[in-house]
């Protein structure tokens, strides 16, 4: 509703730079100056991911398959990890921001975005880090097809971008969903894809499965990685078309909820 | 110039929707001093707001053709765990200033000594206005808008802010909202009184402090 006379390009640079000196403040803010810093970021995630891990090796007896066991359980819990803390981090993001939205160019979609590139990065990162300690040491063979696998780890990035969006302002317009969120995202965890493949389920609820779009995403991810020991089910277009409707619909949230955001 | 054509705001309450502002028209010139009287509740921060495009308003159009400080209030826009310093590099970021000659300055005008780096939440009232104050005089704007954040602090501080403002700044715009009419009196040459969501123009303070004690 303001018309000033402002570039698409400069609006551009003012928006990179405004998610940039977000980006290190959320750095600050969350991890401090103390100890590693901003090196937890992404070794919160990966400490994680090794503990599961572990509890999976130790549990062995729950495992219904011969595939090898770290990389399944890597490639799985990252994956939830990111989507599940990109959508918890946005989860009432503006309100401990509120005071950031005296500066004009900051706007609600910024303090998400920094959010979401921060919690993507390092869910990413951890992934990386975290594959090739274990290729180095020998406990997990490197993966057959990267490019697959890093298909399908994209495909869940762009997946957290939209449900943080979703969540983001949907935490913002009403309390009661910021609690149905939180049993949500308790349910959504066995369903995600990170403790089985589809091949292993019955034939009908294979097909049900293939609506949780998650699903397809781990699923790449396994084909990258198994190559042809696993037969992986999934949809790229569908995956693409969920992202796409997800991103689509957060956008329109985030747009509405700023209107209601009144400053302090 | 900034341009404000038939500002309304209203604010949805239990009650149903309260307006705050209504038909507001109002335009400001480069190196105008406007000074904004009006009681508490009268709908001046919300209108600072909106002249700032924190806010937006419900019905109308603001036009910016200058650059506006953001809202200068006393408190606001600080994020207590961070430091002084964090917060100065936070806002250079953000307007793309140059940090390292912001720093002195700010070092210098707000006399925090040791606590410039030091986390916000264990500064005074006092030191806090004097960082808000600081932060925004590091980086130069045509026009600035200020709610009341001078009518904290000592008298020393006062002298520093009304050099800064008035005098090294006194070719750009200034917005002063107040429920005061000292600083108004002593700054300004355009008048306002905002009363029950409404705005009236006067040329003469006097008039114009006489129409605001009327509105009791």
């Amino acid at each position: 509703m303001a018309t000033s006379t402002t570039t698409l390009q400069q609006s551009l640079t003012i928006q990179l730079r405004v998610i940039g000196a977000l980006l290190m403040r959320e750095v600050l803010t969350r991890y401090g100056r103390d100890n590693i810093g901003f090196l937890w970021l992404f070794v919160e995630p990966m400490l994680f991911t090794m503990g599961v891990t572990t509890l999976w090796i130790a549990t062995r007896g729950m495992h219904m398959s011969s595939l090898p066991i770290i990389p399944f359980a890597v490639t799985g819990y990252s994956s939830v990890l990111m989507w599940r803390n990109a959508a918890g981090r946005c989860s009432k993001a503006i309100v401990p921001n509120l005071s950031l939205l005296y500066h004009r160019n900051v706007t609600v979609l910024d303090l998400f975005l920094a959010r979401l590139i921060l919690e993507i990065a390092g869910a990413t990162t951890a992934l990386v880090t975290l594959s090739l300690i274990l290729v180095a040491t020998d406990w997990m063979e490197p993966p057959v097809d990267m490019l697959t696998m890093a298909g399908g780890w994209l495909l869940l990035a762009w997946f957290a971008a939209g449900l943080g969006l979703i969540v983001g302002a949907l935490t913002e317009l009403s309390d009661a969903f910021e609690r149905i969120w939180h049993i949500l995202t308790y349910l959504a965890f066995p369903v995600s894809g990170a403790f089985f493949m589809v091949e292993w389920l019955p034939q009908d609820a294979q097909e049900m499965a293939l609506w949780v779009p998650m699903i397809n995403g781990v699923e790449m991810m396994r084909e990258g990685y198994y190559g042809d020991a696993v037969k992986a089910h999934y949809s790229i277009p569908y995956l693409v078309l969920v992202n796409f409707a997800m991103l689509l619909i957060g956008l329109m949230l985030v747009h509405k909820s700023k209107n209601l955001v009144g400053s302090e | 110039m900034i341009q404000l054509v038939n500002i309304g705001k209203a604010y949805h309450t239990r009650q149903g929707a309260r307006e705050v502002l209504q038909d507001i028209n109002l335009s400001i010139e480069p190196g105008q001093k406007v000074g904004i009287l009006g009681r508490n509740g009268s709908g001046k921060s919300t209108l600072i707001r909106i002249i700032g495009g924190v806010e937006f308003p419900t019905t109308g159009n603001v036009s910016r053709n200058m650059s506006v400080s953001w809202p200068l209030a006393f408190a606001g826009g600080f994020q207590g765990s961070l430091t002084g310093l964090d917060n100065l590099r936070f806002i250079c970021r953000v307007y793309g200033a140059d940090i390292n000659r912001a720093i002195p300055f700010v070092e210098e005008f707000t006399e925090l000594g040791v606590y410039f780096r030091e986390p916000v939440k264990a500064y005074s009232a006092g030191m806090r206005a004097r960082l808000a104050f600081a932060l925004s005089m590091a980086i130069e704007f045509d026009c600035y808008l200020i709610d009341e954040v001078m009518a904290v602090g000592d008298t020393r501080f006062h002298d520093k802010c009304t050099h800064e403002l008035y005098e090294k700044r006194k070719d750009r715009s200034i917005i002063l909202v107040s429920h005061m009419p000292t600083q108004i009196r002593a700054h300004c040459n355009v008048f306002y009184v905002l009363h029950a969501g409404r705005i009236e123009r006067f040329d003469d303070v006097d008039e114009a402090y006489n129409y605001y004690s009327e509105q009791g």
